[in-house]
């Protein structure tokens, strides 16, 4: 496995110490890490999943709006914040590995390293109950 | 390839007899080719003394700066091949998210601090900025990466082919890790030691020091040597010693460390005066 960058390192290590849940994508979407807390919204620990390519993640949730409708992977914050680079924000409702669904707000955000280099994505979830 | 330590302290200048045998000087390490080709590792206060005739007479100099906290720029001034007329020097180093290198080496190089200004200088300086991928320097190919450590920080991979010298002089790698050191793809500055003949790696602290100065940087006897198996490396040299350490208790850490670690490669600290030939 090759070595992460250092800002990837440290956005891991800090996200081990949060009590939000946060998941880090690499540069091309795959998923490289979700803390404790996330674990909690998606059903499953990371060291079970491991890493994961994004279209498996961005479905593999079944996210859908109020309606019911799935969410098209296109409007999901995690996938704007990768693809357009610029900061997202959304409510939407998810189904975690354990099967429960949920009503989370997710803010993400691009990672931009030293240099410009672009390392990935960052998205912050907060389960609508807990607000 | 031979490695001579100019500076092993780390973080201020600590002369005095206490640290005769390791040094005071804060970082410098010269890394020769054997055609006389050379790297310079840092401009820490040991950098006076390698610049006053320590260095030859070298075609072109290469300078490669890790970072710029004090420890590793302060001898800067009083590098010699910069005030020599048309000497071709070149100075690598990082830049910060929104300075330029040249602009932060100014910020020392310029009055109140410095009364020679960077543009003022008779040499044929240029200045490169780093990371920037695999870079060919005469005999020498060098890779550098972003490591864990407050500002923009490098590490630095040095092969030849008499070997390959590994640099990471102000290094945490233990960063927010409370148990063993993460896998290879999660630790700081794997990729640049992995495999390496000789690691030269920050040892600053002790266990109990660390546990008051998470965050800032630096590593412990432990974590290096930890780091430096992680890396497969096939020396370890500790460096960056705290000023606080005379030589007896440099001497104390590392017997204690050797003894309770028991790593499967040879491990020393770096004194200054001392050469390690990579290809012997």
């Amino acid at each position: 496995m090759p070595q992460q960058e250092v800002e990837v390192i440290l956005t891991r290590q800090l996200a081990s110490y949060l009590v939000m849940p946060v998941f880090i994508v690499g540069p091309t979407g795959d998923l490289l890490y979700y803390n404790e807390p996330a674990e909690a919204i998606l059903g499953h620990r990371f060291d079970e999943t491991g890493e994961m390519p994004v279209e498996e993640w961005s479905t593999v949730f079944e996210p859908t709006d109020s309606a019911g409708a799935i969410l098209p992977p296109e409007k999901q914050p995690l996938v704007i914040a990768l693809r357009d680079r610029t900061p997202a924000h959304l409510d939407f409702w998810l189904r975690g590995l354990d099967g429960a669904r949920r009503h989370v707000a997710v803010t993400a955000f691009p990672l931009e390293g030293q240099a410009g280099r672009f390392l990935g994505a960052v998205a912050i979830f907060w389960e609508k109950a807990w607000a | 390839m031979k490695v001579r330590f100019w500076g092993t302290r780390g973080s201020l200048a600590s002369p005095g007899p206490e640290t005769a045998r390791y040094g005071g000087n804060t970082a410098c390490v010269e890394v020769r080719a054997p055609d006389g080709a050379v790297l310079v590792l840092d401009a820490g206060t040991g950098i006076r003394r390698l610049g006053s005739g320590g260095l030859g007479t070298p075609g072109r100099v290469d300078l490669l700066l890790t970072h710029l906290h004090m420890d590793h720029v302060q001898g800067l001034g009083f590098f010699g091949p910069l005030y020599v007329p048309g000497l071709e020097v070149h100075i690598w180093g990082p830049a910060s998210t929104t300075l330029s290198l040249r602009a932060r080496l100014g910020r020392y190089m310029s009055p109140p601090l410095f009364p020679v200004r960077l543009r003022d200088l008779p040499c044929r300086l240029s200045v490169h900025e780093v990371p920037c991928g695999t870079v060919r320097i005469g005999p020498f190919t060098v890779d550098s990466a972003l490591v864990c450590h407050p500002g923009p920080t490098t590490g630095f991979r040095i092969s030849t082919a008499q070997g390959t010298l590994a640099y990471l002089p102000d290094h945490e790698p233990a960063l927010g890790v409370a148990g063993p050191l993460a896998g290879a793809g999660w630790t700081s500055g794997l990729s640049l030691a992995e495999g390496a003949d000789l690691l030269i790696h920050d040892a600053q602290y002790d266990d109990h020091e660390y546990a008051t100065r998470v965050g800032w940087g630096h590593s412990t006897v432990r974590r290096a040597i930890e780091f430096a198996a992680l890396a497969r490396a096939g020396r370890l040299v500790l460096f960056h010693h705290d000023p606080g350490h005379d030589d007896a208790t440099l001497e104390a850490l590392l017997a204690e460390a050797v003894a309770r670690e028991r790593p499967a490669f040879p491990v020393l600290a770096s004194a200054e005066g001392q050469t390690i030939d990579l290809g012997a």
